[in-house]
């Protein structure tokens, strides 16, 4: 899968989970930039990432991401 | 929403939850609305999340109100100014394992093991005695899921220092408790747990990171099975089976293969799988449930197929037997109306897909289970807990008799031209008494539970049934005939002002309609009033989705309708003295 590929249906997460079509997600984004992206609504966001390219997170690595881009790094580095 | 039945996408509830919600509200419900509080031992959001969505799809439109994170026990002992003024309609106490913050260890003596359990249980019961006193709403309780790790491996449910030995007498006394007191249930998460499996139950993950003593992706099922409870509490339990008969209560086809050749009884896996559905389904009879049957078969044949004599279900355990070539829907409506239940109060099991969908389809609200093959019918039906119980009745027990009397009432009243003659054949004996302690939770449960005969609608709970014992003229009505006694059958409450008496409540059983119990408790309401020095009463009228058969009941009985507003809600009253004459001419009131 690239990146591109990734990214859209990592959009399509956030917008299912934000409940907002609008949003668009780059490497820079943050939780500041996204509505009702606290820390409750962040485990909604881990779980059902992990649903839609079928991998697990740990404990340290959820904890350590600050942007997007990390997260896409982290999932492309777990489907392989 | 077919999505959030049984079996849902845990899933995408999830990650679909507000646009789920936002579809469920723009549906035309027209919903309940009640306050629900959640003392939490741990994260409960998206618990109040999914709760939400599985109340709405019930009818029932919830306000909620979370304790901060782990101040369950602050907010209920120290009376929480935004948890009084909030004021639950029900409370549910979230706590799991990782709030006992007192487990034995392996040096404590055996008495102070004793004293752990006694002082970790003392902290429950201590809240909800002081809960009721305060709040006198439903409170539920979770019991106790078994600890993620085991010090003492298997010996840990033998020996009284391990944990799961622990939680075993822990969760027994949760259970003593809910025996032996009104409006306090127990959310059973230990079998939820061992059921969804406990590893899924509690995952470390979500734990530490979140402080979410259930793992996200086993809250769906958790909301659901709370959820169950909670619609239950407002009457939103079905009443009723209707059964397919070939390959669903037994393997074949009678009217081709001939009743002896089906599959039923010991003799085959298949036959074994069908005989254990029928005794499950007959013992839903001894929980109030009625068993109907609508079969495409003769009923000569039919009857054949429930006479075999390996089948645990025989004719006489349905109430209503439908065997002819109609559409289905057509026999569920029938059956609806000879029962006088809501088509929506029916769960329709059948094999065909087909048959299911035009049930489905033409009857809203009716419950239809997706059942696949007869060693799964049971666990598909159970999940759903279409008839979760809160507390049985002897009423459940007789539910099936007393029906089954009332269709050979029908059977009589055909024998008779004139429908005076055929009252005064009934023999009715009524007993109509203010409300007694023996029939509070009876009493509370037919508020909830009646909606086409209900002029008011207002829902209670027991312990507002008692507050209004006190304060108000409360009257409940039994009814018994010559073939068999109807139970508590009729409930009313008025509220006494300046000489009037305002009609907080008057309900009625459908079962016993035209049976002119409405008036002689009209009569009982009249003298009681005078005896209060009352001259008016006031009756009130508010329309809802299902009482559109009492919108007149004022008026038939010779109220005077004093106004009514854009909503179709009415107001009526009637003036009353000493020269009243009493309406009810053929039930002898006690």
């Amino acid at each position: 899968m690239t990146r591109e590929e990734a990214y859209s249906k990592l959009n399509e997460v956030f917008r299912d989970v934000f409940d907002d079509e609008s949003i668009e997600v780059n490497d820079a984004t943050t939780a500041n930039d996204i509505e009702g992206w606290d820390s409750l609504e962040h485990i909604n966001l881990v779980v059902a990432v992990e649903k839609c390219f079928g991998i697990k997170f740990n404990m340290g690595e959820v904890a350590k991401l600050k942007n997007v881009g990390e997260m896409m790094d982290l999932i492309l580095s777990k489907i392989g | 929403m077919k999505e959030l039945e049984y079996p849902f996408d845990g899933d995408r509830l999830l990650s679909k939850k507000k646009s789920i919600r936002r579809e469920l509200l723009s549906q035309d419900t027209k919903f309940i609305e009640k306050k629900i509080a959640i003392l939490g031992g741990s994260t409960t959001n998206d618990i109040k999340a999914l709760l939400d969505l599985f109340l709405l799809n019930n009818g029932i439109k919830a306000e909620f109100y979370e304790s901060e994170y782990n101040k369950y026990y602050e907010d209920a002992m120290f009376d929480a100014p935004k948890l009084v003024e909030f004021k639950p309609d029900i409370i549910f106490i979230h706590t799991t394992s990782v709030n006992i913050r007192n487990y034995p260890e392996i040096r404590d003596s055996a008495e102070e093991v004793e004293g752990k359990l006694a002082s970790v249980y003392g902290e429950f019961e201590g809240m909800w005695e002081h809960l009721r006193e305060k709040y006198g709403c439903p409170i539920i309780q979770n019991n106790m899921e078994y600890p993620n790790v085991r010090l003492l491996g298997n010996s840990d449910c033998v020996n009284t220092h391990g944990h799961v030995n622990f939680v075993n007498r822990l969760n027994a006394k949760f259970s003593e408790y809910a025996a032996s007191h009104e409006n306090f249930f127990i959310h059973d998460i230990n079998y939820l747990a061992a059921r969804i499996g406990l590893d899924t139950f509690f995952d470390p993950f979500y734990w530490y990171m979140y402080k979410y003593a259930v793992a996200v992706p086993a809250i769906p099922e958790f909301s659901y099975s709370l959820s169950h409870i909670i619609k239950a509490i407002y009457g939103k339990n079905k009443k009723a089976f209707v059964l397919d008969l070939d390959n669903t209560l037994w393997g074949g086809v009678v009217g081709d293969d001939g009743p002896e050749n089906l599959e039923i009884g010991k003799e085959t896996a298949e036959g074994e799988a069908f005989l254990a559905f029928q005794e499950y389904l007959k013992a839903h009879k001894d929980i109030g449930v009625l068993l109907n049957v609508s079969s495409k078969n003769e009923e000569e044949n039919a009857l054949a197929g429930l006479n075999h004599e390996e089948g645990a279900l025989k004719p006489d355990d349905f109430t209503v037997i439908k065997a002819n070539w109609e559409p289905k829907s057509i026999n569920v409506e029938t059956i609806a109306g000879e029962l006088s239940l809501g088509a929506d109060s029916f769960v329709f099991v059948d094999d065909n897909p087909a048959e299911r969908e035009i049930v489905e389809a033409n009857i809203k609200g009716i419950a239809v289970p997706a059942v696949t093959t007869p060693d799964k019918y049971m666990r598909e039906i159970d999940r759903h807990g279409y008839f979760e119980v809160l507390k049985l009745s002897k009423d459940d027990l007789s539910r099936n008799e007393m029906y089954k009397a009332n269709i050979r009432r029908a059977e009589t009243l055909k024998t008779f031209t004139n429908y005076g003659d055929y009252l005064k054949s009934l023999e009715m004996k009524a007993v109509i008494r203010p409300f007694e302690p023996v029939y509070m939770a009876r009493i509370a449960q037919l508020t909830n539970k009646s909606n086409q005969f209900n002029l008011t609608t207002r829902r209670y709970t027991q312990g507002e049934i008692e507050e209004a014992a006190k304060e108000r003229l409360t009257f409940y009505g039994k009814l018994a005939d010559k073939f068999g006694d109807n139970g508590v059958v009729t409930v009313a409450i008025g509220r006494v002002e300046d000489a009037v008496c305002h009609m907080e409540l008057w309900l009625m059983s459908c079962r016993v309609l035209k049976r002119d119990m409405e008036l002689a408790l009209l009569d009982k309401i009249v003298h009681t009033c005078l005896e209060h020095g009352v001259r008016e009463i006031r009756g009130y009228y508010y329309p809802t989705a299902k009482n559109a058969m009492v919108k007149e009941f004022y008026k038939e009985l010779g109220f005077e309708k004093i106004s009514e507003d854009a909503e179709g809600n009415t107001q009526w009253k009637l003036d009353i003295s000493e020269g009243y004459t009493d309406k009810n001419k053929y039930i002898d009131v006690e």
